[in-house]
């Protein structure tokens, strides 16, 4: 990484819509070999427009690309949605703190993702798939809001797929023709197979799915030390500096996002925060 | 009967339940199967059963006018099916069809419902039982209905 506050310019390459409003950009010209672990956000900047985070959603073993996966829900990410192939667009980064990919070898990982929050637990996949034989049962739980609001339903279909990962996914609603689970995502935690004792969980949704998440997940026998958030809150100059992130004593961008829930279990029940 | 009483006991819904009172309520069981797309019951039916899913998917639908179905929720094996058995009108207030193959225990509502009458031990076990159930239910309805995937504002 260079100067943390000064971008790289990179080129937009491969453009893929995932849904309405969510599109992954695959973006080139770093110039050398781009690392980042799981779990991290990079800042994208518009000149113009402003600069937002957004998490890194590709491979962390393909270091000759940057992969972000956008939801196009302002100005800037608007904009960056409506990017062409060869456009430039300013890159900071990596940032923050990393899911625990590494701590969690020996266990069991669930993964329990909500609408885009599969973005981030996207690098986590393909981590963990990497050195698969590290660890115990992999299981991948996803809730989005209707069958045409799931990200990735490709690499969802092969991973499904396959022998050594449990892939189950759910939607709030869909017409009769949808042939899935509908009900929320913490259904999918009871029905699930793992063993609570030796079992990592990484959680990344909307706050009010992660709190009902971490319930599900305690009374389905986990500890709080075992189980990881993904937290948002407004970042801008994602080095702990400006203090626009603060999250009690944390600030999200060098603290977070990812947290410990036991760490934060104060924080994430509390309205004022 | 034996083979009832055996698969009665196997199904979460019994866990924990007392011996005497599983063996007075499996006279009131049968053991049904519905194929791939069969209707197991429809809104403004009368509820006369409700189902313990051994095996399968089952969706709960409502119509809407003009549109297809909407599917609100989608059970499992060791899921309950109905609860209308138990609060008057006694009629179903969605559609269920199987979603694929589908084995369940059909407890005729009728049946418990007298015996729940008599014995009132039975009667507050079930109540426990099915209180839980439909709050779990209601509190995944409430998360359903944040639609906490939608659009928020940002940047």
């Amino acid at each position: 990484m260079g100067h943390p506050l000064i971008p790289a310019i990179l080129s937009v390459g491969q453009i893929r819509r995932e849904t309405g409003d969510v599109v992954t950009l695959t973006l080139e010209g770093y110039g050398r070999p781009f690392r980042f672990r799981p779990g991290q956000f990079n800042m994208l900047y518009l000149p113009g427009a402003g600069e937002v985070p957004i998490s890194i959603s590709g491979d962390p073993g393909k270091m000759d690309r940057v992969v972000h996966t956008v939801r196009m829900v302002g100005s800037v990410t608007g904009l960056i949605g409506r990017l062409k192939k060869g456009d430039p667009i300013g890159v900071r980064g990596p940032f923050g703190n990393p899911w625990p990919v590494d701590e969690a070898r020996g266990d069991d990982i669930l993964l329990v993702a909500g609408g885009v929050g599969l973005a981030p637990l996207r690098p986590v996949v393909y981590d963990v798939l990497s050195r698969r034989k590290d660890f115990g049962r992999f299981l991948l739980l996803y809730g989005a809001r209707t069958p045409d609001d799931l990200l990735y339903k490709r690499e969802l279909h092969r991973w499904r797929g396959r022998f050594d990962m449990y892939v189950d996914v759910t939607v709030d609603s869909a017409s009769s023709t949808w042939k899935g689970n509908v009900g929320v995502v913490t259904a999918l935690i009871e029905r699930a197979r793992f063993d609570p004792y030796h079992t990592t969980a990484m959680v990344c949704g909307p706050e009010v799915m992660m709190r009902f998440t971490v319930r599900a997940l305690m009374e389905a026998g986990l500890k709080e030390e075992k189980i990881f958030l993904s937290m948002e809150r407004n970042m801008k100059c994602a080095i702990g500096l400006c203090g626009h992130c603060q999250f009690g004593p944390y600030f999200v961008c060098k603290d977070g996002p990812v947290f410990r829930y036991d760490t934060v279990k104060e924080l994430i029940w509390r309205k004022e925060v | 009967m034996e083979d009832l009483e055996r698969l009665l006991r196997e199904h979460p819904f019994s866990k924990g339940l007392r011996e005497d009172i599983l063996k007075r309520i499996v006279s009131c069981a049968r053991n049904v199967r519905f194929n791939e797309g069969e209707y197991i019951f429809r809104e403004g039916e009368e509820a006369d059963y409700f189902y313990l899913i051994r095996y399968g998917r089952v969706a709960i639908e409502i119509g809407v006018p003009g549109r297809p179905p909407i599917t609100i929720q989608t059970l499992h094996d060791g899921d309950i099916l109905g609860f209308s058995w138990l609060i008057p009108p006694y009629h179903w207030i969605f559609d269920a069809r199987a979603l694929e193959l589908t084995r369940a225990l059909a407890l005729d509502g009728n049946c418990l419902r007298k015996k729940c009458e008599e014995d009132h031990e039975l009667g507050y076990e079930f109540l426990k039982r099915f209180s839980y159930i439909m709050y779990k239910r209601l509190q995944a309805t409430r998360l359903q209905l944040l639609d906490v995937y939608g659009s928020p504002k940002g940047r």
